[in-house]
């Protein structure tokens, strides 16, 4: 919900940055890798379930392949850093525009789908792409792509790199939750809110319903490919089961249901819960095979009894959160 | 008088079922054309194919000089024409001022959203719904809804407005209320289409009035020879309360 | 040239199977304008149904279609109540997740169980010969026990009350219930059946081929494209649209690797949703 008024200070921008800063320095300042590594992930989770919210909660449109965005931006950043030896900044950069405009141009054809037809046609373009992806034989085929190590003297060797990728990832999940407020504010956003409620009226108040549906499907594809880019760049290899999982695709859309889809602040929190949640399934023996599951009842339950999210039910119960907790 | 928006030959047929059948009208700049006739005469039609839901098999749409015939919907809002739908069609999740809003920036004026959320609160006051502004569109009675509608469409500020039945529903001191909004719509200079069964209502707003049978059209003019018209008269079954009420109002 | 036409004829047969799987979808999908995002999962457990009715229980494979439907309409009855009920009158959008963690749920379970071996039901018998090519016996049973079921669904349809209620509800809930119709129950009454198709779809599969616990994803997708060939809510333009796609993939089978079939399935899938939005096999204009 957005309500207006005019004369008061936004604080939530400056959470969007105080969450940020405290991502870059807190591992930083202590010197803790293993917290670092577990950011490194809940940044990633963030900015993919940001990107994925801008078309599940604010156009309505539910994307069930969005990983496709993270792995081809992935393999576009090894593809060029591995093959063509690009400095890495560059790479994912060239590699998150490249995917943002395939994803323009496909959802110009696609997004003529209205709403369950575009979801269901999501669900097999993860599964085409993978196959496509594991004939290509320039992308390394079904073994797909690995880096050697010197791709990481640029940077200052294996250790220097894996900090400074850190805040790379960090920096993107800033500009993710930036981009998600900033878009929210805007007359581009409210016009995507109103295709969400209905799209049709939508249309006949002089929405352009086609090229802002395109429009959110290239933006919500450009951050997670730069942050494709950059994982498998640290991860040192990328190949086609692990770059299109449909698994993480799920969980994505599992926080933002969770957080409280079509906010900001939803879909860190679902992140982070979620996280917490299946960090717990996975050392917990008796849950571990159960993961899927888990997954599945918690989105059966969140869509029965609480379709906004934690987001939804704190400001329905705490009414003035809702001017400085978006 | 000049036209503001031509209809010239406009055909539709659904599957074998000619919906329009070879309409030509026009609306001039400032006036009220009612658009009255049975039920399934076509009426709804000739709106979906001026503003774009539906393209035309035959026939041409000039507004302003500009062909706009088939032109999508959002197209056409953009050059001007606004539709306030007989099944009201709120954005349920969003408030009353929002959902001006909406219309005020993807209208013709094409406005940011600071100017165009000021121009959602003027509307919304003129329409009476000011203290409705932050409520959310869903939870707005029948009357309030159908008010929304058409403050919505009048947000884009559009130069024709097409009404469909805005006073189904609306009980007798509501009516009222809504014709004289209507009356102010035209007292600010746009012109208005509007589809109406309310006979008192429409006879006593428009200038002229199109009457619509099977797809065609029966009859045209001042209201009181419409009325009169025994050929418009037989289509409505010769019913001679209609008769009685239309000829009452005028 | 007999070679492809053999290949085809087989297509034919395995497609009517394809038809009864999209016929629970596409009725569902008619009748409350749900789309069932476990479909692929209830064919599964139709599958391992019969595996534990036939190989565990030791019940003649074909003996066991009537307590296999059975089964089947518990469950989508249970379904309904559970992920479907409170669902219906929201966006569609909420359905389709629900439907999806359902899907969720039955997987996961279904691979803590079973985890993702090969599981087998063997039928034997005797084969066909037409022509110089032998047609398996079993494939010929399935193709004619899948229109068996599919006249059943008609006569439940159209000659009873129960079907002519469904119909109702499927043109106009609120009418119907103003008519009296329990519309609630209906909708119970038809996803249960739905489901029910599914799962004897899936039950039919398992006596022709080996399955895992994630072989109802393709048989998923081979609905949707049918679904949509066909059109939606129309069970008998979901049956011809069955037996095209057998036909298709009869006759691209010989020439192209059976990894490719779903990413061309997928293809078909867009480009009839795009071009033909009402379905090619459809009788009504939309």
């Amino acid at each position: 919900m957005i309500i207006v008024r005019l004369n008061t200070i936004r604080p939530f921008p400056w959470l969007i940055l105080i969450v940020t800063v405290s991502f870059a320095l807190v591992p930083w300042w202590t010197d803790n890798v293993s917290l670092r590594e577990n950011l490194i992930l809940a940044a990633l989770d963030i900015t993919l379930a940001s990107s994925l919210n801008l078309m599940l909660g604010y156009a309505g449109y539910v994307n069930f392949g969005n990983i496709v965005m993270f792995g081809l931006g992935g393999y576009f950043g090894v593809y060029l850093v591995s093959v063509w030896h690009w400095p890495i900044l560059v790479a994912t950069l060239v590699g998150g525009i490249a995917v943002s405009v395939i994803a323009y141009v496909f959802g110009l054809g696609i997004l003529r789908l209205r709403g369950a037809y575009f979801a269901l046609a999501t669900i097999g373009v993860n599964e085409a792409v993978s196959v496509f992806v594991t004939n290509f034989e320039p992308w390394g085929g079904a073994s797909g792509l690995y880096l050697s190590l010197d791709a990481y003297a640029p940077l200052g060797g294996p250790g220097h790199t894996l900090w400074i990728v850190y805040f790379l990832m960090v920096a993107v999940m800033g500009l993710s939750l930036a981009l998600s407020y900033a878009i929210r504010r805007s007359k581009f956003g409210l016009g995507l809110l109103a295709i969400g409620e209905n799209e049709d009226a939508a249309a006949t108040l002089g929405v352009p319903t086609r090229i802002y549906k395109a429009m959110v499907y290239s933006v919500s594809a450009f951050l997670p490919a730069i942050a494709g880019g950059l994982y498998f760049f640290k991860s040192g290899i990328i190949e086609p089961t692990g770059a299109f999982d449909l698994t993480t695709s799920i969980e994505t859309i599992v926080m933002v249901m969770l957080g409280g889809q079509g906010t900001v602040a939803g879909p860190v929190i679902g992140a982070f819960l979620y996280e917490e949640l299946r960090g717990y399934l996975l050392t917990a023996q008796a849950f571990s095979h159960f993961q899927l599951v888990i997954a599945g009842l918690l989105l059966l339950v969140i869509v029965l009894f609480a379709p906004s999210g934690l987001m939804g039910f704190v400001h329905q119960k705490l009414p003035f959160t809702r001017r400085w907790l978006e | 008088m000049t036209a503001l928006i031509e209809v010239t030959d406009l055909s539709k047929s659904f599957g074998g079922v000619e919906a329009v059948t070879d309409l030509s009208l026009d609306v001039n700049v400032g006036e009220i054309l009612g658009l009255i006739g049975p039920n399934g005469a076509g009426k709804s039609t000739v709106f979906n194919l001026i503003n774009g839901v539906v393209a035309p098999d035959t026939g041409r749409i000039v507004f302003d000089g500009d062909d706009i015939t088939g032109k999508e919907p959002y197209i056409v809002a953009r050059h001007g024409i606004a539709r306030a739908y007989q099944i009201v069609q709120p954005l349920t999740g969003l408030s009353v001022l929002e959902n001006c809003t909406v219309g005020a920036c993807f209208g013709r004026e094409n406005l940011p959203l600071s100017k165009a959320r000021e121009i959602a609160r003027e509307v919304v006051a003129t329409v009476g719904l000011a203290e409705r502004m932050d409520t959310l569109a869903g939870s707005l009675t029948t009357a309030g809804k159908k008010r929304l509608e058409l403050a919505r469409a009048l947000s884009a500020r559009p130069r024709l407005l097409l009404l469909d039945e805005v006073l189904a529903g609306l009980n007798p001191t509501e009516v009222e209320a809504m014709i004289e909004i209507v009356q102010d719509v035209r007292k600010a200079g746009v012109a208005i289409l509007m589809i109406e069964h309310v006979m008192r209502a429409i006879m006593r707003l428009s200038d002229r009035i199109v009457v619509l049978n099977l797809g065609s059209k029966l009859a045209e003019g001042a209201p009181q020879i419409v009325a009169n018209d025994p050929k418009v008269i037989e289509a409505y079954l010769g019913d001679p309360k209609m008769l009685a009420t239309a000829e009452g109002a005028v | 040239m007999a070679q492809i036409l053999a290949s085809v004829i087989d297509g034919v047969l395995i497609g009517s199977i394809y038809g009864l799987a999209a016929m629970g979808l596409t009725l569902i999908w008619g009748v409350m304008n749900v789309i069932n995002l476990s479909h692929g999962a209830v064919i599964v457990l139709g599958m391992f149904a019969l595996y534990y009715l036939s190989s565990v229980l030791g019940l003649n494979a074909y003996a066991a279609l009537p307590i296999v439907i059975v089964i089947g309409f518990g469950v989508g009855v249970a379904l309904y109540w559970i992920a479907v009920h409170r669902v219906i009158g929201r966006p569609p959008l909420m359905s389709l997740l629900s439907t999806f963690a359902v899907n969720m749920v039955l997987i996961g379970l279904g691979t803590a169980f079973w985890s993702t071996s090969p599981y087998n039901v063997p039928v034997s018998l005797p084969s066909v010969s037409w022509q110089g090519y032998t047609y398996t016996g079993t494939h010929i049973v399935a193709a004619a026990l899948a229109v068996v079921i599919a006249g059943l669904l008609y006569l439940l349809l159209y000659r009873t009350r129960v079907g002519k209620a469904v119909r109702a509800v499927a043109a106009n809930r609120a009418a119907a219930e103003v008519c009296g119709i329990p519309t609630t129950q209906v909708l119970a009454l038809s996803f249960g059946v739905g489901v029910t198709l599914a799962f004897a779809s899936g039950m039919l599969i398992a006596t022709l081929f080996p399955f895992t616990v994630l072989s109802g994803g393709a048989y998923q997708l081979k609905s949707f494209v049918v679904t949509v060939l066909g059109g939606l809510g129309n069970p008998a333009g979901a049956l011809l649209g069955g037996l095209f796609l057998g036909l298709i993939e009869g006759v691209a089978t010989p020439f192209m690797p059976v990894s490719w079939m779903p990413m061309i399935e997928f293809v078909l899938f867009v480009f009839v949703l795009i071009a033909f939005p009402s379905g090619i096999f459809s009788f009504t204009r939309k």
